[in-house]
């Protein structure tokens, strides 16, 4: 919303500056977002006085000046042919910018005489093309005078931003009685004229019954022999201040009105309509074409005004070229109506179609103004378009809610804070409008008619706060409610730091990345059901919520692979999508590294990403978060976006505790990686919870007696899981065992071809004396027995 | 050897004494041990020669033969020291490698300055005692909308470019939440105050350019008690944004605004200084607009069940990744979102501490 300060005088007697409008007015709750004073760039530039011109001695076309201006007496060098003695003209001092083409002026000599200044064209300006002379002012001038007062343009245009419930400030006076209210001044009276008319208006108002609900009432007025030209310069000066471009004068007038007292208007074309004008709802297949040239389908949801014959306007939106007022209108049907908001905020969006007269009504305006809007348009159009006014025409009830609230005075400090005695908030209320009953304790105020957004007893206490000043609400630390502060975070929560901070030290960078992703490559991540593809995505790249994060991570490595940084590892921890239920968005970490994951030295070739190396992340956050790894187990059975034959889960008991391993190449292809991507997803949820209470920890078991090792090497089929064994020889002699490592893997020269050698060292931990050999020899061969009957493995001699 | 003067003997030591010196490496030294003191040496031959001498003479003779080995096991042991350390010497020299090559190198991660921010969030508010409540993503009309006063047709609701899943079967469409309030109300719907939550997290809305992501974060704070006023709310903002920011005299400006879901509604900005082309968060000639705030609106409340005339409280929210930028410096949107290595690690930070109010944020 814009207006210029003058504009706001005309509702509001102050004399407060600029600055402490502007500050109040964002304090108002009326955002200041910009002033713009066109004053500013015209400052330096005043009237001045030729006091000669003559023949400059170097140049035919030159005359060398003596001008009088505000800062004394000056030579200036002109080349201007409409310079001469006597003239007055408009002086652009040295130091100056000159608007129209940004140069700032030097003294300097030309052709050998001094000049200091210039005597300006409109153009030089910005005022108008005109060039062929410079500005010469008539009869008797000032000299000194500001520019910009000179041509009225010393009037700031401030830019207010609009809150949806402050519909009243769409209009100048609705600013002024909030700034009024706030003590910057006093609020004009408003006294609209009544004008009785001369005869009955030939066009009368119909509201159809399907129409009522939509369009309660509406009032207008007929004129006759109106001259329809250009506005007032002063209308057309304020209207091109706020960035409305005049038309003609009926037309700048329902725009004023919109803009002076939040009455949106219409003017028909009295000779255009066929008929009476009826509110009614538009039939399917109607069409209209609107004052922006476009052609509007309509339909039995859409109200619009119309003649006999067709739609002339759409209901509060905008109204039809076919019955618009041109310079050749001589008689005219006003329009002044109330709209339901909310069907013009329908119609509006359906069509796609903002107007200022939308705006206001769907944020609802006062219904009263069909009384007084009347007849204020009825005078402007009188006073500057000629022409006689019929009785006014009136349909429908106007509505009138007379509504009501209580507001218990102890209220704007039990809630708002402030201490305010009840004399100061039935002054703050009644200078908004409301009518206030102080009686039984509390005041019921009966709720402005511009007001439409007032909502309770709580929009009350802001209304007084507001006007009070936000700034008088004390600032009070909320009570403790206990001395020192409790642990807020969930396991869940404490862990998710654990996990960030332990992938990060083994060198993962963090990053977030969308929930989205393309929905076409998401099917090589198990797809996404219906109920979670975006009907309204901002890209096909970006239209389903992911199955994975591993594809944004793909897409990510590839596109810092692309900028020169393969060899990369990056994680998130994030949710996945499901389902649409709120437990269908489980929180995952998710891994992915890419190229060399330890890098070429002088001490060898690089090495490239693994499965192990995600295996080895995985594991690393399970044991942080202490999960039992001694009892997973790892199933192949990874899903299909893995490398089949490089891939697994980690399960605990059937549950999956994550998964590993290389993403499959043709997912890897898919997003341009030029290397394999070794991958992780860990389900954190699922990982159960630390079974520790407390801080407190059992003493250690230390043996008083030294563990010793044995390495044992087993032949067994090539396609044994090392895990099995691993378990096998685990499960033996629990108790004296106290670790099983398997240290190597040999499959080469001298193995037989269905068969490899896993090579284990066993720890045993003696715990009540030293062993002696043949408990040492028992211990072992129940080691090997067990992987023996278990696995079929022998021990290799 | 049948002499056992004092002059044989001494001659005998200076020859044996001579023999360890002259040995060149322990080797040579073990030998020239074993041919002196070794069960055929030549000292051992000649104590064992003692037991022919007769007793007055095998006394004198034996104490001093017993001096002699003493001083040549000395001179061995000395010997074998001194061998022992060029030993070690020589191996030292040999051993010498170029400690100017560049080490083994162990790759530290950065974490995202997002959750970073949210740890700091959490460390401020969980000094005043809020706890950290989640909400799903994938949310329904009530919760982030109607049970928050916004209705179908208000402009608020069309200003918030809602991202839409499909119907169901019963025609109700579910939405990617526009901000983080349906925690607020889920929070409310299943718990009886006091409460004091926040809730940071993912936030989504159909704007996507230069300053907008459909993706983002916000943070909500609610707390709802029976006598918690708008004096409340502006206490913990201005001791959080002071704490966030770590500027003591912080200016912050309440000023009237608009929300649905609160009633009294105020915007909230912090004092900055723009000159220099250079966006600075402290005292300063200009205003900065940084979250919005204000009373839980009575219709909320009785949305979730709560008596409006017993219970009351306030909500706030803003924007993370704006916070974010202005603490740590972050010119734009891009640093969060686009995964860019060389800005990861620029701004990124190392896995060393959790943000904590005693430890300084």
């Amino acid at each position: 919303m814009k207006f210029t300060l003058s504009w706001l005088k005309d509702h509001l007697e102050t004399q407060a500056s600029l600055e402490e409008i502007a500050a109040r007015l964002s304090l108002l709750g009326l955002e200041v977002k910009g002033i713009e004073d066109p004053a500013a760039a015209l400052a330096p530039f005043s009237v001045a006085y030729v006091q000669e011109a003559k023949q400059h001695p170097n140049a035919d076309r030159l005359r060398v000046c003596t001008v009088e201006h505000a800062g004394g007496v000056s030579q200036v060098v002109c080349g201007a042919p409409n310079v001469k003695t006597g003239m007055y003209g408009i002086f652009a001092p040295p130091g100056s910018v000159v608007p129209g083409t940004g140069l700032k002026l030097k003294p300097g000599k030309i052709r050998g005489e001094h000049s200091d200044g210039m005597l300006v064209s409109e153009r030089e300006m910005n005022l108008s093309d005109e060039h062929d002379g410079i500005i010469e002012l008539e009869g008797e001038q000032t000299v000194g005078t500001p520019l910009a007062r000179l041509l009225a343009l010393d009037d700031p245009v401030i830019e207010i931003a609009i809150t949806p419930n402050h519909a009243e400030a769409l209009g100048v006076r609705g600013i002024a009685r909030d700034l009024a209210a706030a003590g910057l001044g006093q609020l004009k009276p408003f006294d609209p004229p009544r004008i009785a008319g001369s005869f009955d208006s030939p066009i009368a108002w119909y509201i159809e019954p399907g129409a009522a609900a939509y369009c309660p009432a509406v009032a207008g007025r007929y004129f006759r022999g109106v001259k329809n030209g250009e506005s007032p310069a002063w209308l057309k000066r304020r209207l091109k201040a706020i960035g409305l471009r005049p038309i003609s004068t009926l037309v700048d007038i329902t725009n004023y009105v919109t803009f002076d007292l939040n009455r949106p208007l219409h003017v028909f074309d009295a000779d255009k309509v066929t008929g009476d004008v009826s509110m009614r709802m538009a039939r399917d297949g109607e069409e209209i074409l609107a004052l922006d040239g476009k052609t509007y389908p309509l339909d039995t949801e859409t109200l619009v005004i119309a003649d006999t014959e067709m739609a002339e306007a759409i209901g509060g939106i905008m109204g039809g070229e076919a019955s618009s007022c041109t310079e050749e209108t001589v008689n005219v049907f006003l329009e002044v109506a109330y709209f339901d908001p909310i069907r013009v905020a329908r119609t509006g969006r359906r069509l796609d179609l903002g107007s200022d007269a939308r705006y206001r009504f769907e944020r609802g305006i006062d219904p009263q103004s069909l009384t007084w809007g009347v007849e204020v348009a009825s005078a402007m159009i009188l006073e500057f378009c000629g022409g006689e006014a019929s009785h006014p025409a009136l349909a429908g009830c106007i509505p009138d809610p007379q509504q009501s609230v209580t507001l218990r005075y102890e209220r704007v400090e039990s809630l708002g804070g402030v201490a305010m005695a009840k004399e100061r908030q039935i002054e703050i209320l009644q200078a908004l409008g409301f009518g206030v009953d102080d009686a039984g304790g509390y005041a019921t105020c009966r709720i402005p008619s511009w007001r439409p957004d007032i909502d309770g007893e709580a929009d009350l206490v802001e209304e007084v706060l507001r006007i009070e000043g936000y700034d008088k609400v004390p600032v009070t630390p909320l009570p403790r409610e206990r001395y020192l502060p409790q642990a807020v975070l969930t396991p869940s929560q404490r862990r998710r730091t654990q996990v960030r901070q332990t992938l990060a030290w083994r060198g993962l960078e963090e990053v977030i990345t969308f929930s989205f992703m393309d929905g076409r490559q998401a099917e090589l991540f198990g797809g996404v059901p219906d109920s979670l593809r975006l009907v309204n995505p901002i890209s096909g790249e970006l239209d389903v919520m992911r199955p994975s994060v591993l594809g944004n991570l793909a897409a990510a490595l590839q596109r810092n692979a692309d900028r020169g940084y393969p060899d990369l590892g990056l994680f998130e921890l994030g949710p996945i999508y499901r389902d649409d239920t709120p437990m269908g968005e489980p929180w995952l970490a998710s891994g992915l590294r890419h190229g060399l994951m330890v890098e070429r030295r002088w001490q060898g070739d690089g090495r490239p990403v693994d499965a192990f190396d995600a295996k080895a992340d995985v594991l690393a956050v399970l044991e942080v978060l202490g999960a039992p790894t001694e009892n997973l187990r790892t199933s192949l059975d990874a899903p299909a976006w893995y490398h089949p034959g490089q891939s697994g889960q980690l399960r605990l008991g059937p549950k999956v505790l994550a998964r590993f391993g290389i993403l499959h190449p043709k997912v890897a292809a898919s997003y341009g990686l030029k290397d394999a991507a070794a991958g992780f997803e860990i389900f954190l949820d699922r990982i159960p919870p630390s079974k520790a209470k407390g801080k407190a920890k059992a003493p250690p078991e230390i043996s008083a007696f030294q563990p010793l090792e044995r390495d044992l090497a087993f032949i067994v089929d090539r396609d044994l899981p090392a895990e099995s064994l691993l378990q096998a020889a685990r499960g033996a002699g629990r108790g004296l065992l106290s670790q099983v490592r398997l240290f190597d893997l040999y499959d080469g020269k001298g193995m037989a071809e269905n068969e490899k050698s896993l090579a284990i060292t066993v720890t045993l931990q003696p715990k009540t004396g030293t062993l002696t050999d043949g408990e040492i020899e028992a211990a072992v061969a129940k080691v090997v027995a067990a992987v023996g009957k278990s696995t079929g493995g022998r021990l290799r001699r | 050897m049948r002499d056992w003067s004092a002059e044989a003997l001494a001659a005998l030591e200076a020859g044996l004494l001579e023999q360890v010196a002259e040995s060149n490496s322990s080797t040579a030294l073990e030998a020239a041990r074993v041919a002196i003191l070794g069960r055929k040496g030549n000292l051992t031959a000649k104590l064992k020669g003692l037991s022919g001498l007769a007793p007055e003479q095998r006394k004198d003779a034996g104490r001093a033969l017993n001096r002699l080995k003493q001083s040549v096991e000395a001179a061995i042991e000395a010997r074998k020291g001194a061998l022992a350390d060029r030993e070690l010497e020589k191996r030292l020299e040999a051993e010498c490698i170029d400690v100017t090559l560049p080490p083994r190198k162990m790759n530290v991660g950065h974490l995202h300055p997002l959750p970073q921010a949210i740890e700091e969030l959490v460390a401020i508010f969980g000094e005043m005692g809020f706890a950290w409540a989640e909400g799903p993503h994938v949310e329904d009309d009530f919760h982030n909308f109607s049970a928050l006063n916004i209705l179908p047709d208000h402009p608020a609701r069309q200003e918030q470019d809602t991202f839409y899943l499909p119907p169901d079967a019963e025609g109700l469409q579910k939405v990617l939440r526009t901000h983080t309030s349906p925690v607020q109300i889920r929070t409310m719907l299943s718990q009886q105050p006091p409460i004091r939550i926040i809730c940071p997290g993912r936030t989504f809305r159909s704007d996507h350019d230069a300053t907008h992501s459909p993706m983002f974060h916000q943070v909500e704070a609610l707390a709802i008690d029976e006598a918690i006023h708008m004096g409340h709310l502006k206490g913990t903002l201005v001791a959080f944004l002071r704490a966030y920011f770590g500027i003591d005299d912080l200016p912050v400006r309440f000023r009237p605004s608009y929300f649905p879901f609160t009633e009294p509604s105020a915007e909230v900005d912090v004092g900055c200084d723009r000159s220099g082309g250079r966006l600075t968060v402290g005292a300063g000639k200009d205003w900065l607009e940084i979250l919005g705030s204000g009373m839980v609106h009575p219709r909320v409340l009785q949305n979730c069940g709560l008596d409006p005339e017993r219970y009351q409280g306030f909500a706030f929210g803003m924007g993370i990744e704006r916070i974010a930028m202005l603490k740590y410096g972050i010119p734009d949107l891009r640093p969060f979102f686009e995964s860019d290595i060389r800005r990861m690690r620029h701004y990124g930070f190392l896995p060393l501490e959790v943000p904590s109010m005693v430890r300084g944020l």
